[in-house]
């Protein structure tokens, strides 16, 4: 069943991701910038739901989050680079080597445990930042306008560049997680999930799946902290900040992680009943958030990928 | 529990549509003026800050609209358009106002955004309004390096920046033979505090170079509790005690000291400090020495356009108008002065964006504050006169202000193109008195 399956997801992929991009044409601008933050904000659930397979749920994405924002927005201030998609890898890489230096010591924990101190780190982070005037301070810093190929776009189409970048580096990296799911090691994960100390009798090493793990979600972290920088072009503490954390799991809890595709959809969704509830009640816009919250938690306890499932499960039967 | 779930989906890809049809279609063909007014409307700001704030804004402009304003401010909304507000909450960090701007732009399609109390939403806004060419009025924060650090083209500061609240205080506590011969300051751990303290310091340095400086306490910022910071003041027995704490911080610490007898014992200075009497009515101090960010409440100057929005302001919401609701009429007054100008300039049509923008550029206009100058910044930063006084109470036992010293703008800001604190640290050259 394997190969033809995976031929299938390629192809789907693709169509699905040129779909998109034809469609980014026809959108009005705002859609397409918030799409393009629903995908920052998306690949740092996608970590949460990497983790979340293993049973492990970090409150700390933040921490990542804040420094691949940070290591985009340096590099472009500093250091003058401003190729979009060279700073989307090299976040991704440079979160992933801190988040592959950190992990051994968050990897002997779970839980409770696992979540206080990657929030702690997240925090630690924070502390730091806003004590930095060089780098603003607690006010952050902007970043210089992003390039592609030494090409900048003109101002009308750079919203829409950027968008396009960013769907195809999700869509390969989104292939390239669903192919990990499916692997050895994915599988391991779930096996600890259920039961950690069966899967060290069998001989495996639940500590080495929890770093991969981490360090997988780190640099999906680090992605789209560079991403969400470069969308709004203002980086500033409040990245690492506990709140933009809850964010995050929140997203992954709505997303469930029975489906990759399903992360990107609860984070588009969250962000647009957020920034319709900000327009229309000015006032009481938590409320109305708070609300959707809770309701869909009621409702839908395994999340939007569970649907998902539902449906291609349908899908087969009828077949 | 299925079928719940199925109404829950349907309802909300309903609502999800229907928010979105309406976001699009509220997009195109308007007509009037619409307007973004960004301002804090929850959170620990709102109360003493952001909702008087708007509560000002939203007055003015339906006496606007209503053609009710006293000349100059007598046409039609601005110049005869009609003003729509759209009212967005400043609250939740830079990130998220650079976010709620791009909507405003591209999706409501305002024609001008309004607002911005916080100075790190004010150092964020600005490129991306010049990267969308959209013009930006902002009317309350403080720090000066907006204008200094860079320069924008469709970006206004209708209000003074912080150098002048401070500079100030040191010359009226110089003038009023007050003891400055030790100073301590407690201000937030950010932009807008660390500014602050710095500006005070440097200039009473300068004015008395004796003075020496006993405590500098920087707490985080919506802290709240004070308990250790007031007992460190107490202990450092400086004469002078400044801050800058605004809002919800500015009431915590007043009433924490209070009792303590702080403000007995030392002078105590804000530099911004009446927005918070509405609330505490006689619970506030005697004897402070305060600023209201320019001559505003109870320091406004005694000119008709003043009492036309003392009176409006008071009769609207029964108390009177501190700094907050001052402010943000100000930025609508200079946003309507620069659409009236550019109108005249190109024959009464609806003025274009840059036309606006090229009319706003070393605008000056009245307000209930006095005249307000955009002399800084290549013309896109405003100088306005200042006031400074004292509270005491008066023979019906309420808080009032007196002892008020006005200073001439261009005493207490820096001349076009020098930085607030080199003029500081340089002396005040050329300073106009």
């Amino acid at each position: 069943m394997s190969e033809k399956l995976y031929n299938n997801l390629l192809f789907q992929s693709i169509f699905l991701m040129s779909f998109l991009i034809l469609v980014g044409l026809l959108i009005p601008n705002w859609l397409v910038f918030v799409i393009t933050k629903a995908i920052a904000y998306g690949l740092v659930g996608l970590g949460i739901i990497t983790l979340m397979r293993g049973g492990l749920v970090s409150f700390g994405q933040g921490f990542v989050f804040g420094i691949g924002g940070y290591t985009a927005g340096l590099l472009g201030t500093q250091a003058g680079l401003t190729d979009a998609m060279l700073l989307l890898f090299v976040s991704f890489l440079f979160t992933g080597l801190v988040g592959l230096i950190i992990a051994p010591l968050l990897a002997r924990y779970r839980d409770i445990f696992f979540a206080m101190l990657s929030l702690a780190f997240s925090m630690v982070l924070y502390g730091i930042l806003i004590k930095i005037d060089a780098i603003g301070g607690s006010d952050g810093f902007v970043l210089p306008e992003s390039t592609y190929f030494g090409i900048k776009p003109s101002s009308e189409y750079a919203d829409y560049v950027l968008y396009v970048v960013a769907i195809i580096m999700t869509g390969f990296i989104s292939i390239l997680l669903r192919y990990y799911y499916d692997s050895t090691p994915g599988l391991i994960a779930l096996a600890v999930r259920e039961n950690e100390l069966r899967v060290e009798y069998l001989g495996s090493s639940a500590f080495n799946v929890a770093v991969l793990n981490f360090t997988i979600a780190a640099g999906l972290g680090g992605m789209g902290g560079a991403l969400n920088g470069i969308a709004l072009g203002h980086i500033d503490p409040e990245f690492t900040y506990w709140t933009t954390s809850g964010e995050f799991v929140f997203i992954s809890i709505l997303a469930g992680y029975l489906s990759v595709p399903a992360v990107f959809l609860a984070a588009l969704l969250l962000e647009l009943v957020r920034s319709f509830s900000g327009r229309y009640f000015p006032d009481t816009w938590q409320l109305i958030l708070g609300l959707f919250l809770i309701l869909s938690i009621i409702f839908i306890p395994s999340g939007i990928g569970s649907f998902f499932k539902q449906f291609f499960d349908r899908l087969k039967k009828s077949k | 529990m299925n079928f719940f779930r199925q109404c829950l989906i349907l309802t909300s890809s309903f609502l999800i549509s229907l928010l979105t049809y309406v976001g699009i279609s509220n997009a195109d063909g308007h007509k009037g003026f619409k307007l973004g007014v960004v301002t804090f409307l929850s959170g620990p700001a709102a109360e003493p800050f952001g909702v008087p704030a708007w509560n000002g804004g939203k007055l003015f402009i339906k006496l606007l609209n209503e053609g009710k304003a006293p000349a100059p401010y007598n046409k039609i909304g601005f110049g005869g358009m009609k003003i729509t507000a759209i009212p967005i909450d400043e609250s939740g960090g830079a990130t998220k106002q650079v976010q709620e701007f791009r909507n405003l732009v591209q999706r409501d399609k305002v024609d001008a955004v309004l607002g911005y109390v916080s100075s790190g939403d004010c150092m964020a806004i600005p490129s991306v309004a010049d990267e969308l060419k959209a013009l930006t009025v902002l009317y309350d924060c403080g720090t000066p390096r907006v204008f200094e650090d860079a320069s924008y083209k469709y970006v206004f500061r209708t209000a003074a920046h912080a150098a002048m609240d401070n500079i100030a205080i040191a010359k009226y506590l110089m003038e009023k033979g007050h003891d400055i011969s030790s100073i301590a300051g407690i201000n937030q751990n950010y932009a807008w505090g660390k500014d602050s303290w710095k500006d005070f310091s440097v200039s009473v340095k300068k004015l008395s170079p004796s003075s020496e400086i006993k405590n500098e306490l920087f707490p985080k910022i919506f802290s709240g509790q004070y308990g250790t910071e007031i007992s460190a003041l107490m202990n450092s027995k400086a004469k002078v005690v400044h801050s800058s704490l605004w809002g919800g911080d500015l009431q915590s610490f007043i009433l924490q000291a209070k009792p303590r007898g702080l403000f007995k014992r030392t002078q105590v200075v804000f530099s911004a400090g009446d927005h918070v009497m509405p609330g505490l009515g006689n619970k506030y101090p005697e004897g402070v020495i305060l600023g209201a960010r320019g001559q505003y409440g109870m320091m406004a100057p005694d000119t008709a356009l003043n009492k036309w929005f003392y009176k409006s302001y008071m009769d609207e919401y029964g108390v009177f108008p501190a700094q907050p609701p001052y402010r943000m009429v100000q930025g609508l007054m200079g946003l309507k002065m620069a659409i009236e100008k550019a109108m005249e300039k190109n024959g009464g049509k609806e003025p274009n964006k840059d036309e606006i923008a090229a009319a706003f550029k070393g605008l000056e206009f009245d307000s209930p504050g006095g005249l307000v100058q955009m002399k800084l910044g290549d013309g896109h930063q405003a100088i306005q006169p200042h006031a400074i006084g004292t509270t005491a109470k008066d023979k019906d036992g309420n808080i009032t202000v007196t002892d008020i010293v006005r200073y001439k703008a261009s005493c207490v800001n820096p001349p076009n193109g020098i930085k607030a604190v080199d003029w500081i640290n340089a002396g005040f050259p050329g300073a106009d008195c």
